[in-house]
């Protein structure tokens, strides 16, 4: 009864927000229920089936393509606004029909507070990596808090990446998991073992290709795998097979819906139904969006760590397409953007590049050092229509924008 | 990498375990600025559990994670390589965990004091208050002739120099050792806080590390850096000023609690 009293008010203070233009009106209206009802997000999960997603990179997506999946098997309630936070999620739970499947997208380092409370079917953990630099100063630290957690969580399945040691650190003492080699590119944040503090070396830097990787000194590596990923097929040792055909780019985005088809098959679908439900995501909260700039087209990506970027580099267009990199340092972002020196951007050359955002001189001398060829722009939709006009003088007529995370969401809100 | 004979070698040493605030751009930045001059250089990588060689005329040692910060101390040793290159003449920038590791103690990741490598007559204790995290400004030591420092720090530790290390700077805004100097001068080598990473925002202080070590250098054109290196001062001083802060935090703030991206 105290929890409906409590649903109520936050949907009307949720729906006030909205209609005052504050927001979306989750993260407000979650907070009254919370402070009305502290254990609504435990009572509002009981009795339904539920998936987690977190980890650094790839939330979103994974979640998305995961209430995709789910959804072949019946109702799903997800906080598809992204307010991944308590607040946000008791607001996105309350929303939907009594019953449905919560697919969530979990701040990494709330994933703890949350799994107490929800007790969620499935957990799926995908990386974890530098980020936000001022703030997460000890990723190494979520990874055991992580473990702690899980390990007291006898009816989880959690689904992990085994390529990533500071996930399988996370993951190593849950009862039940299932190990996906969904590749982690970027490892300068997993080098010291996270079991003792060891070396850990990789396949190709120390390891012969395909070994995964192994801690030199103590006896954590990859474990055996559960499911594979083979070009576009997902191999599950049960001997199922599944295509993707994703219309989301990249090696990255493979990885995701890979994890998200195998925690989709835990909750009970069909692989191939999952798979066809994934096929039709396009973009993803403006991520992989196009929008025509100036009689160009312009691509929306988004990137805001090095081990994002990593990725992204292997999606953007080749040389001529031009690309416009955003950079912001605002809280959400991290106020600290050091890490642009972690990003391999020598790779952007022989591309030319339009450099932006709150952050675009520090850009421009991290791109000078590179030796790309470069122009700063104070104005982001100045930099976009300079990357159309090249685009359409010298390429195809396509420029791919690179943003992080503050000055994507100014572009993707102005860029339609 | 260009090597010649001559050419300047550069020693990143551990950027796996002491890498994690950008400070591997201080290497990029000194190899480039050799080679816009002609002149060759070669960063030598020392990842964790390799040798340190003692051979190489510039050293980077960078910031990191407690955990890493303490296994690299133990790997270079007392005395090791690092003490040898720098009794033979060659220069180091040390930042951060850097710093901490280059004095003779700094607390370790269980909180007990740990032995450091004793290059600088310094201590790192752990601060009372929250971590030192933002913008750092320093007033180089006028006997160095550098222009203001800028950079971001990151740490809760606090530093106390003996009677035997002058700090590198006086802090003008920001909080550096804790006692209003920051970091420590002492023959060719610089320790300091300041990350960013320092060399990229402060491409004099790179050319006074590479001046040690092949002599005084021709002028390049650093105009993109002078705009960055403005715009860093001018916002060090709107975060030193609370009244002109307050209200664009407060609503970052909001951000901040509805969703860590």
């Amino acid at each position: 009864m105290r929890t409906r009293a409590a649903v109520a008010v936050g949907a009307a203070v949720g729906g006030l927000s909205r209609r005052l233009g504050r927001g979306g009106g989750s993260v407000i209206g979650g907070r009254a229920l919370l402070a009305l009802e502290p254990a609504a997000l435990a009572r509002l999960s009981a009795g339904r089936s539920s998936a987690l997603v977190s980890g650094t990179n790839g939330k979103t997506t994974t979640t998305s393509l995961l209430r995709e999946a789910a959804g072949t098997i019946g109702p799903v309630v997800t906080n598809v606004q992204g307010a991944n936070l308590p607040a946000g999620l008791a607001s996105a739970v309350a929303s939907g029909e009594p019953g449905a499947t919560a697919v969530l997208e979990v701040d990494e380092a709330w994933l703890g507070t949350v799994v107490d409370a929800i007790r969620p079917t499935v957990v799926v953990l995908l990386n974890l990596s530098r980020d936000q630099l001022d703030r997460n100063n000890e990723v190494r630290s979520l990874a055991g808090s992580w473990r702690r957690t899980l390990a007291a969580r006898p009816d989880t399945i959690v689904v992990a990446n085994a390529d990533d040691p500071l996930v399988v650190w996370g993951a190593g003492a849950a009862p039940r998991v299932v190990w996906v080699g969904a590749g982690q590119p970027w490892t300068a944040d997993a080098s010291g073992c996270p079991a003792c503090g060891g070396h850990v070396a990789f396949a190709g830097a120390g390891l012969p290709a395909g070994a995964g990787w192994a801690c030199t000194s103590c006896w954590l590596g990859r474990p055996a795998l559960d499911v594979r990923i083979d070009g576009d097929r997902v191999i599950a040792t049960d001997g199922t097979a599944t295509t993707l055909r994703l219309a989301l780019p990249g090696r990255a985005n493979r990885a995701n819906a890979a994890m998200a088809l195998t925690a989709a098959r835990l909750l009970g679908a069909d692989p191939e139904d999952a798979a066809g439900a994934m096929a039709g995501t396009a973009e993803v909260a403006g991520r992989y969006r196009t929008v025509a700039v100036d009689g160009a087209e312009a691509r929306l990506l988004l990137a805001k760590n090095p081990a994002g970027w990593l990725e992204v580099l292997d999606v953007l267009r080749p040389a001529p397409t031009p690309a416009v990199v955003a950079i912001n340092a605002r809280v959400a972002d991290g106020r600290d953007p050091s890490w642009l020196w972690d990003v391999p951007f020598e790779r952007l050359a022989p591309r030319v590049v339009l450099a932006t955002g709150e952050r675009g001189r520090d850009l421009a001398v991290r791109l000078r050092y590179a030796d790309v060829e470069h122009r700063w722009y104070p104005d982001p939709l100045a930099a976009v229509r300079a990357g159309a006009r090249i685009a359409r003088a010298e390429a195809d007529g396509a420029v791919d924008v690179v943003a992080n995370y503050t000055s994507f969401q100014y572009l993707r809100a102005r860029l339609r | 990498m260009s090597a010649g004979p001559s050419a300047v070698r550069i020693a990143l040493v551990y950027p796996d375990l002491l890498g994690t605030y950008g400070d591997a751009g201080n290497t990029t930045v000194l190899a480039q600025r050799l080679r816009w001059r002609g002149r060759g250089a070669e960063v030598v990588t020392v990842h964790a559990g390799e040798a340190v060689p003692s051979s190489c005329d510039l050293y980077v040692v960078g910031g990191g994670e407690d955990l890493p910060q303490a296994l690299a101390a133990r790997d270079l040793g007392r005395p090791g390589a690092l003490h040898r290159a720098v009794e033979g003449g060659a220069a180091v920038l040390a930042v951060c965990a850097g710093l901490q590791i280059l004095g003779t103690s700094f607390v370790g990741p269980d909180g007990t004091e740990t032995d450091g490598l004793g290059l600088i007559d310094c201590r790192t204790v752990r601060g009372r208050g929250p971590r030192a995290v933002g913008e750092l400004v320093v007033e180089p030591d006028p006997a160095s002739g550098l222009p203001a420092l800028t950079g971001y720090e990151n740490h809760g530790g606090v530093t106390v120099l003996g009677p035997g290390a002058r700090a590198a700077g006086r802090v003008r805004s920001g909080v550096g050792n804790g006692d209003g100097g920051d970091g420590a001068w002492v023959g060719r080598l610089w320790a300091t806080y300041l990350h960013g990473p320092v060399l990229a925002r402060n491409p004099a202080l790179a050319d006074r590390l590479l001046a040690w070590v092949v002599g005084e250098l021709e002028p390049l054109d650093d105009g993109e850096v002078d705009a960055l290196r403005a715009e860093r001062f001018a916002a060090a001083a709107g975060e030193a000023a609370p009244a002109t802060r307050r209200p664009l935090d407060r609503i970052a703030g909001l951000v901040r609690t509805a969703r860590r991206p």
